[in-house]
């Protein structure tokens, strides 16, 4: 298991614990289930903490350590939970060419924690994210599902104050 | 379940439907608005709800969305098809600018040339439609051919040009060799990167003993700075599953899987409708088109890991492990996705295949090279005026490219080098910028093909710095496996660091020559073999610049923070504004007179620099 257990405690709706039983009794049957329900068991809890990890593992048949072994294995899959307000700063080639390391720097600066990390309210998560395509718009910051093409770090501050509020 | 007879009147239907504006004597109007992530992401869906609103009324009209055309820089991008035919081509289109096209256009029969694609393109002032601009006259459409001028979410446009009829000939007329052969006479080959013979892929994996076998898509398009795959599979669906249900018939195969990565999902929402389309319609299932063949298909979401765009890695990864490379052989024609013999294509490779069976292999074999066939589509990046996807005959130079399709660098920056192939690629310096594109040619020069990202690099760029941005991606993205990836990289990124801090000696060039070598030979997939190839290209092409960096302990492009120094010049008129905002004091000087900088208090914040009127601070 990670080596900082997050400092949000796990807690669970019984709906959500309902939803997962149901994720893994479909997907039981199938090859190669254990991707699938992962990424069903994210989009219900938000991350993959060490008790749905073990829930998953004893419903598909297999041992913790291949569960978490896949988790650990892809960056999609968080075992922190991440913010109210997810920053994602592309640092593909083209945002990178056009300054995305200076954006991220000021993103990280302005919310006051590091890429990978949530702030200690809860309420903004920062990652440095791969390419996501957009290179036409290049430099882009996706701030909570809304896009921010062509940007110039100045321009940063400005919009993140519009989420602070 | 349809016939080959419903789907003869679904083609001649909707073909008429969509064409209805070619005929003058008729007043009918066909708008059409580019909904790829890149066009939404510019603002394209309240463009089409306004279009839509403003159009309610009008019976004449139809309002569809597309995919995209290519045009990333200039979308929103909204184009109208009048009456007779004629096009025009409306770019960085809002909701108003929409409702004026609606109604002094469509309705007053005005165009609106100031927001046409000329008017918003250097020297082309004259040109309203996307075909006569310099940005499409070198470009040749082929697995790009629907994308931007059907609607992906609806299956009857994709047949109305002919979709689906390479499967109904194949699957009634042609036995699963004379596919295989006509795959083979066409001369495709791989669209990944490698440029492996398509057709001979396919022969191998009909050729393999077994009763189960699988066909998989390779949609996990991690290179960054590369998105042609995207773009096909929002724009155009349908081509991929047709082209995978054919590769089925030939193999022997009845279930395909495709890998997309998670980061796209625009693209896999479209799949699903589309997967969802062909199975209503019979043509995905039980015993397509009545005949006794059956092929399903799914799609498999990838997690975000870079190596699991390596073809054994991605099979692990739909088998629900770690995306961790095998060693091959076997190779996957023999042995792969759950130990069955497995056919894997690129979804560019895919999407050419119905064009080749409809149009004929002597047609696609006709265009480009002695030994690349066909085209090559690129996502046009980084520091180029018109960026875009582009699709080009295989052959065509790079300067082509660069200037005419792209229209060189912005603010007349001078051409530095093309980055082709992401992180397993090489840089193209400018003395070869003449280089045909093709496999041969850009192997020759150090570089590749790859997945087709073309990154563009200008003098403000510096080339050392850049290495190091692709060895930090491929040192985070290495699975770990073997140690001349894990570790090799490792260390390569720790010497390109202490160049571009100024700390290696020129012992370090040699150690990182070395290094690139053993990597290259010894790792177990193509992500570790090709990893050291962005330090040897740029080694080759630009060693005086790691001479620089390592003897002079200077960034000849001024990019790399560590080596550079602020420096007063003598436009410093002594406002003392400088010295106000300097976080560490390291600016002194009397008032009206000239300031000076203290290296080594100065920790290159930049805040001087923002904040001096007279343009007094240079970075050296």
């Amino acid at each position: 298991m990670p080596n900082t257990k997050t400092v949000v405690p796990f807690s669970a709706t019984k709906e959500q614990l309902q939803e997962l039983d149901a994720l893994i009794e479909h997907h039981k049957a199938q090859p190669g289930a254990a991707m699938p329900v992962l990424q069903g068991a994210q989009e219900i809890f938000g991350y993959l903490p060490e008790e749905v990890q073990i829930k998953i593992a004893e419903g598909l048949g297999l041992s913790l350590s291949e569960v978490y072994g896949v988790v650990s294995f892809y960056t999609q899959f968080s075992l922190n939970p991440k913010g109210k307000i997810q920053i994602s700063v592309c640092m593909g080639t083209a945002c990178y060419v056009k300054g995305a390391g200076e954006i991220l720097e000021k993103v990280e600066k302005k919310i006051g924690c590091k890429a990978g990390e949530v702030t200690p309210d809860g309420k903004f998560s920062v990652d440095g994210t791969r390419c996501i395509g957009a290179c036409g718009l290049a430099p882009v910051i996706i701030v909570g599902g809304d896009v921010y093409g062509n940007l110039a770090a100045e321009e940063v501050d400005g919009i993140l104050d519009k989420y602070m509020q | 379940m349809k016939t080959r007879e419903d789907l003869k009147a679904i083609r001649s239907n909707t073909i008429d439907r969509l064409n209805a504006y070619k005929d003058p004597a008729q007043n009918n109007v066909r708008v059409v608005v580019g909904m790829a992530t890149c066009g939404i992401a510019a603002g394209a869906k309240p463009v089409l709800e306004a279009c839509l609103d403003k159009t309610s009324e009008l019976s004449n009209v139809a309002v569809c969305q597309t995919g995209c055309v290519g045009l990333c820089q200039l979308e929103p991008v909204l184009e109208v098809f009048m009456p007779g035919g004629k096009r025009f081509t409306y770019v960085r289109v809002d909701p108003e600018k929409a409702a004026q096209i609606i109604n002094e256009h469509i309705i007053n029969g005005r165009a609106l040339t100031e927001y046409t694609i000329g008017a918003n393109s250097a020297g082309q002032e004259s040109c309203v439609s996307l075909d006569d601009a310099g940005f499409y006259k070198k470009q040749l459409r082929i697995a790009m051919r629907n994308c931007g001028c059907i609607d992906p979410e609806n299956i009857d446009e994709y047949i109305a040009y002919d979709g689906y009829s390479a499967l109904e000939r194949a699957l009634t007329e042609q036995s699963p060799q004379e596919v295989i052969d006509i795959v083979l006479k066409s001369g495709l080959r791989g669209r990944g990167g490698a440029g492996f013979p398509t057709g001979k892929k396919w022969q191998f994996a009909a050729g393999a003993p077994g009763d189960v076998k699988y066909v998989a898509c390779n949609a996990d398009e991690g290179d960054p700075g590369a998105f042609m795959d995207r773009s096909l599979l929002e724009g155009d669906p349908h081509s991929i599953i047709e082209a995978m249900i054919l590769a089925g018939y030939a193999i022997g195969g009845g279930q395909g899987y495709i890998y997309v990565r998670a980061e796209y999902p625009l693209a896999i929402e479209r799949l699903k409708i589309a997967i969802q389309q062909a199975k209503e319609y019979g043509l995905l299932g039980q015993n397509i088109l009545g005949t006794d063949f059956s092929f399903d298909l799914e799609i498999r979401l990838g997690a975000g890991a870079f190596v699991c765009g390596e073809e054994t890695a991605l099979m692990t990864s739909i088998e629900g492990k770690r995306g961790e490379p095998r060693p091959r052989p076997p190779f996957p024609a023999i042995k792969g996705l759950f130990g069955k013999p497995t056919l894997l294509n690129n979804v560019e490779t895919y999407a050419n295949i119905p064009w080749i069976f409809q149009n004929g292999w002597e047609n696609f074999a006709k265009i480009g090279t002695e030994r690349a066939k066909g085209t090559k589509v690129f996502a046009l990046g980084g520091k180029v005026t018109s960026t875009g996807l582009v699709e080009v005959p295989m052959g065509t130079t790079l300067r082509e490219v660069v200037e005419d399709i792209g229209c060189g660098c912005p603010g007349g920056k001078k051409f530095k080098a093309a980055q082709t192939g992401g992180p397993s690629g090489g840089c193209i310096p400018a003395e070869h910028i003449d280089v045909p594109i093709d496999y041969e040619s850009l192997g020759a020069i150090g570089s590749m093909m790859g997945s087709g990202g073309l990154i563009v690099v200008d003098e403000d760029n510096c080339m050392v710095d850049i290495a190091r941005y692709f060895l930090d991606f491929t040192v985070e993205e290495s699975c770990g496996k073997c140690t001349p990836c894990r570790i090799g990289t490792r260390r390569m990124h720790q010497i390109l660091d202490k160049i571009t801090e100024g700390k290696a000696d020129i012992k370090d060039l040699e150690t990182l020559d070395d290094l690139c070598g053993h990597i290259n030979r010894n790792s177990l997939c193509g992500l570790g073999q090709t990893a050291p190839n962005p330090v040897l290209s740029t080694m080759r092409y630009f060693r005086d610049e790691y001479i620089s960096h390592v003897k002079d302990k200077k960034c000849p492009a001024g990019a790399c923070k560590s080596l550079l120094q602020y420096v007063i010049n003598d436009k410093c008129i002594g406002c003392t504004a400088c010295v106000k905002v300097c976080p560490t004091d390291a600016i002194s000087g009397e008032r009206k007179q000239k300031h000076s900088i203290d290296p080594d208090k100065c920790i290159k914040c930049d805040a001087c620099i923002q904040k001096c009127k007279f343009g007094a601070i240079d970075k050296k």
